[in-house]
């Protein structure tokens, strides 16, 4: 039985190994300078890139954080700091069922919200469901990272004299401060590879776009059409962007680690 | 300065903190002295009620949700009512629309990754907590965990490149000529199929299950084990009387909440599963779920119909993975409620 478990631990080491080795193996050949600068060629020309998709992924992801991030770090301050009757549990329970939505209906409500008011698809769009997704990532770890400040710093800010707001931005916040980037980061990792609630929010594109009102392109988009596509230079080029992504993802999960492990207690610094 | 602490401006509220039992969901609280300045009472409660209304954003967010997806597939729901979700035939070209094929696929699929993860989640779980040496444990829970980060549509597209063509060379091949007696392995091998579904589905839901299963392991008091060996269990009884048996609300629960991620799970579905909304009994014919159909149709529907027709099977989706998220939220809090700990110091 004990060896069934160690049995099992290996099977699920294989695809992990499988996927990563494949994906190296894959896109690596075609990761070059080109396909970092240039926008999409037509089919059968060679020397087109991803460009457009990188930039637009950072232009959603930026609006999604400028949305996500204040919404999520103020319902995890009102959670720990105020939270603790039946309307906190209510709200903790809703951040809970909002995580759990499929990132297709939280698309589907972006395109209602967004796109029918506007008539046009947008990154704006976009931004607005990958923000929605951000929310009860940010808030949770914040939730916690908030309650795990002794509550004798924030008795001593009182005993001073300082008021129960600037005690909880200057002192406890800042003390969370490392948990709090790590949980902003966190969920930032989780949302940029999220394709579905892009399929018809973004929509994609195949030129350049820098303004929030057009269909902007974004890397999971892109390497999702260019799996569909019948074209065995798109696959290449979608392997590629596969790589760039996980790249992109793991660095975020590295700093994530980094900023973990300085620790709660030591302040931002 | 103490004669100025003491005066006007300082008054001292102590709130005397009422006894609440151990078994709330939020850590013990402290008694809460809340000393007030005049001056800061403004801005005091300007800080609370902008927090408020964040936390209130989030409630909004949920009640927008169910309002849109209400409110879009209104249109299909007064054409269809309660037959759309028994009907087999999707026929946009008719106007004809009925979710049965898709309410199948995402089931057999969610279920097929279920059966395969399961066993094996709850034995990397067991691996890591009880059997692993120390020292490798945090590396293994990383690297597990590292699973989790790989985005949906890499899935897919390693599942196109590897695992189809595996499953066509060997693995169907194999099933077929041993087990196609059953009736679940039969048909023409596409590789594409409800199988492929079912297993990228079984890898993207074993990081999820082993997690929360790891936790709630851990949460299992330690005298439990000791107990159980001190009557003379071996190594595996100890395991499965101390620990799994202890703790089996909470796998239960992690269970439901994988789940509830391969019920919603969208994009390495949709570039595996072959996009036929049929249903058959095979596991190699293709199939369809309900976020398939969405991802696939949605920004090419023609019609009014189509479109709502789309935006109900968004609300039969949200109304599944609601019940069932809730479902596993209950059931997880029941045995790790408690474990967060305020620091006091």
């Amino acid at each position: 039985m004990v060896g069934l478990a160690t049995g099992a631990t290996l099977v699920v080491l294989v695809p992990l190994v499988a996927i990563f080795g494949y994906l190296i193996y894959k896109g690596i050949g075609s990761l070059d300078w080109n396909f970092l600068t240039k926008i999409p060629k037509p089919v059968g020309e060679t020397g087109g890139g991803m460009a457009n998709a990188i930039v637009g992924s950072g232009l959603i992801l930026l609006i999604a954080s400028l949305i996500g991030v204040p919404m999520g770090i103020g319902t995890g301050i009102y959670l720990a700091e105020f939270g603790k009757k039946r309307f906190g549990y209510l709200v903790r329970f809703t951040a809970d069922v909002l995580n759990g939505v499929p990132s297709i209906v939280i698309g589907i409500v972006a395109w209602s919200l967004v796109v029918v008011s506007q008539k046009h698809f947008s990154a704006l769009a976009g931004g607005v469901a990958l923000g929605i997704m951000m929310v009860p990532i940010i808030s949770r770890s914040t939730e916690e990272m908030l309650l795990m400040v002794p509550q004798s710093l924030r008795e001593a800010a009182w005993g001073l004299g300082i008021p129960q707001w600037r005690t909880t931005l200057s002192i406890t916040l800042r003390t969370a401060s490392s948990g709090i980037i790590t949980a902003v980061m966190l969920s930032f990792a989780r949302v940029a590879g999220e394709t579905a609630p892009l399929l018809f929010t973004a929509l994609g594109n195949q030129f350049w776009n820098f303004s929030i009102n057009h269909e902007t392109a974004a890397l999971p988009l892109q390497i999702y059409t260019y799996a569909n596509s019948p074209y065995d230079d798109w696959h290449r080029q979608a392997w590629a962007g596969a790589l760039i992504l996980i790249i992109l993802i793991l660095i975020s999960m590295s700093l994530v680690r980094m900023a973990a492990s300085r620790g709660v207690f030591k302040g931002g610094n | 300065m103490l004669k100025q602490m003491n005066g006007p401006l300082l008054r001292t509220k102590v709130q005397p903190n009422p006894a609440q039992p151990a078994s709330q969901d939020s850590p013990a609280p402290v008694p809460r002295q809340k000393i007030e300045h005049k001056s800061s009472r403004l801005a005091d409660a300007t800080f609370r009620y902008l927090m408020l209304v964040c936390a209130l954003s989030v409630l909004a967010i949920v009640v927008l949700i169910v309002r849109e997806l209400i409110l879009s597939s209104a249109l299909a729901r007064h054409t269809f009512g309660l037959k759309f979700f028994v009907t087999q035939v999707w026929d946009p070209v008719s106007g004809d629309f009925g979710a049965l094929p898709f309410i199948y696929g995402t089931l057999v699929s969610s279920l097929l990754a279920l059966i395969m993860a399961v066993p094996l989640s709850i034995g990397v779980a067991t691996f890591t907590t009880e059997i692993c040496p120390p020292r490798l444990r945090s590396m293994l829970s990383y690297v597990v965990e590292l699973l989790a980060t790989i985005p949906s549509v890499i899935y897919g597209l390693w599942g196109m490149y590897v695992l189809v063509p595996i499953l066509r060379q060997y693995v169907q091949p194999f099933l077929a000529k041993y087990f196609g007696w059953t009736g679940l392995f039969s048909g023409y091998q596409f590789g594409y199929s409800m199988l492929a579904a079912g297993i990228i589905l079984a890898i993207m839901i074993i990081p999820i299950i082993t997690s929360i299963t790891r936790e709630v392991m851990s949460a299992v008091p330690t005298a439990q084990r000791e107990g159980v060996l001190a009557i003379g269990a071996t190594r595996w009884e100890m395991i499965r009387v101390g620990v799994l048996r202890n703790a089996r609300t909470g796998i239960m629960g992690a269970i439901i909440l994988g789940l509830g991620r391969a019920l919603g799970e969208t994009i390495a579905v949709t570039l595996l599963i072959g996009n036929r909304p049929e249903i058959a009994k095979s596991l190699f014919a293709p199939g369809y779920t309900l976020a398939s159909v969405i991802a696939n149709e949605f920004s090419e529907a023609t019609g009014d119909l189509y479109l709502s027709a789309l935006v109900e099977i968004g609300l039969a989706l949200f109304l599944i993975t609601l019940l069932v998220n809730i479902v596993a939220q209950l059931m997880v809090w029941s045995i790790t409620r408690g474990s967060t700990q305020r620091a006091t110091a």
